[in-house]
């Protein structure tokens, strides 16, 4: 135990005010430089350059992009019902910001005025909170599709609000064998039962919840491959078709902040959250205000553990930049079908067996430590070979439609050459022929 | 406990009166000039057709009904999640009771065809 003292309550509204404004001001910055951490990804995945125009390396395009968009005209159709228009992204952005609030980023701070914690709101209803708000993105995307008067529009936000609802259920049911293990639900705690009371990052004794929680997020967050509400080859720009300007801007904000929040949950969640992996160095958390149990805080490890969480947080944020580039668009039947007929019921049965196997391992008086985890790991990685067997691409996503219909033959007869054995040429008469002219 | 909820309004009320400024500043500087054409729907330049608050797939409620009783059960599985380890067996039973019940329902939904898109 460690007493570094309490703060005053005017340190701690103080404390509380410097944080919003901090935190705040880095999630927006973070946001306008992700997106172009996105145009320099796709153009070094695809072997261009990217934006380099404005500024050394490109460095000021996203402050050049914030002018356009807040001086440019916006568009205003004659038929939108006008107060959904303008509500619908201000509904979208603003969940989007406050979710950060109860995400821990680093070790706590000890200041001359007492210990501070890094993390702008330590609620006790913690990812309960995120759940909540993240599903409220959802009204913004369905008022503007509905608002807008626009067909494209409309359909993507049909198609949105049914994808992330669908997809809402899994995330939420992926959760629930973290809460076991955790006894809790505030992040703080996550973060401690991974580095000190379990010792192993959920990622292993949690593999499967983890692998549906990525899933999950992905279509939450509508990246690809779970875009289909603005899939630009069918809708146009889906549901903010007939957004522009910073109304426009506003969207493309709340997609990458829901990027950016999802990433550090992922990575407080499974990966540790700020710890540094293979050291005790930094196992804290705090009990009472003021007292913190495990190693002592400094200014140093504040840092270090920041650096640790900010790693992770990029990590997933450039897998997400690195699927988007890389794997194609699902159609819209497919990922209904991945939601509720392969995620829904195995995430069911999953935690089924986590709740057993935890119940099992409690009976037989096993410590909750090190060697827990990994049993569960062992059971975990099992199920995980199992859940990828039955996903199996040609089986499930492929749909109803290919398995039903039955192999079309060649339609071009393959080339021969003379005197050469014919490989490919079905043996009998394909079914369709095209009619002949005499 | 309840002071801890204090950073969260203060960071809502910020979020607020950052997009009702940026929706505010982008209507003073530069406020729709009207013509004809813009004044129609974009719909990749064709003229539309019809009007859109027109019926639509029904699919859609029936995702949203689906939703609502699968999302409640995560809600009802959450509080016994956290108190899973203490409860112990007794309690596991009667949500497994509470679970296969849930899933009769979803065998159901799916015979009928509720989660066809084809």
């Amino acid at each position: 135990m460690h007493e570094v003292g309490a703060l005053s309550s005017t340190a701690f509204l103080v404390s509380s005010a410097l944080k919003v404004v901090v935190a705040f001001t880095l999630v927006l910055v973070t946001v306008a430089y992700l997106t172009l951490l996105e145009r320099k990804v796709c153009a070094w995945m695809q072997d261009r350059l990217g934006p380099n125009r404005v500024g050394p390396k490109g460095l000021f395009q996203p402050l050049a992009d914030g002018l356009k968009n807040i001086l440019k005209e916006e568009t205003l159709p004659a038929e939108v019902s006008k107060l959904f228009f303008f509500l619908a992204p201000m509904l979208s952005i603003i969940p989007a910001l406050v979710t950060f609030a109860v995400i821990p980023v680093a070790a706590p701070l000890p200041t001359p005025w007492g210990l501070v914690d890094m993390i702008v709101a330590d609620a006790p209803i913690g990812i309960l909170l995120i759940l909540a708000l993240s599903s409220l993105g959802v009204y913004g995307i369905v008022m503007a599709g509905w608002a807008s008067n626009n067909k494209y529009a409309f359909l993507g936000g049909m198609r949105a609000s049914a994808q992330m609802v669908s997809y809402e259920v899994s995330l939420g049911l992926s959760l629930i064998p973290v809460f076991m293990l955790v006894g809790n639900v505030t992040l703080t705690q996550v973060v401690w039962t991974q580095q000190e009371a379990l010792g192993l990052w959920f990622a292993l004794p949690l593999g499967l919840s983890f692998l549906f929680f990525v899933i999950s997020a992905f279509a939450e967050t509508n990246r690809l491959p779970f875009d289909l509400p603005e899939s630009e080859a069918e809708l146009a720009a889906g549901f903010h078709t007939e957004y522009s300007a910073m109304k426009f801007s506003m969207f493309f904000i709340t997609e990458y902040a829901h990027v950016l929040t999802t990433s550090a949950l992922m990575a407080t969640l499974f990966l540790g959250g700020w710890d540094i992996p293979f050291t005790n160095w930094d196992d804290m958390r705090v009990v009472a205000p003021g007292v913190v149990e495990g190693a002592a805080p400094s200014v140093l490890k504040t840092l270090a553990t920041f650096a640790a969480f900010a790693v992770k947080t990029f990590f997933f944020v450039f897998l997400y930049i690195w699927v988007r580039w890389t794997v194609p668009r699902f159609r819209y039947d497919q990922v209904m079908h991945l939601g509720w007929k392969v995620m829904l019921p195995i995430a069911l049965g999953y935690v089924t067996l986590m709740a057993v196997s935890i119940l099992v391992l409690d009976a037989i008086g096993l410590e909750f430590g090190f060697v827990y985890g990994l049993i569960l790991t062992a059971v975990n990685a099992v199920a995980t070979v199992i859940f990828l067997w039955v996903i199996d691409r040609d089986r499930v996503i492929s749909g109803a439609a290919a398995r039903r219909a039955p192999r079309r033959a060649p339609t071009r007869p393959a080339l021969v050459l003379e005197g050469e054995p014919a490989f490919g040429v079905p043996a009998t008469e394909p079914a369709f022929v095209p009619a002949r002219s005499e | 406990m309840l002071e801890s909820y204090a950073p969260i309004l203060i960071l809502l009320g910020v979020s607020v009166l950052n997009a009702v400024g940026m929706v505010a500043a982008s209507h003073l500087l530069h406020p729709p000039r009207h013509t004809p054409v813009k004044d129609i729907p974009y719909e990749s330049g064709m003229v539309p057709i019809g009007s859109t608050r027109e019926r639509f797939s029904v699919k859609f409620y029936m995702v949203a009904l689906l939703f609502i009783v699968f999302d409640i059960e995560v809600v009802f599985l959450l509080p016994w999640a956290v108190a899973m380890r203490e409860l112990g067996w007794a309690p596991f039973a009667a949500v497994m009771v509470f679970l296969i019940v849930l899933t009769v329902g979803l065998i159901y939904e799916w015979k009928k065809g509720a989660m066809e898109w084809e």
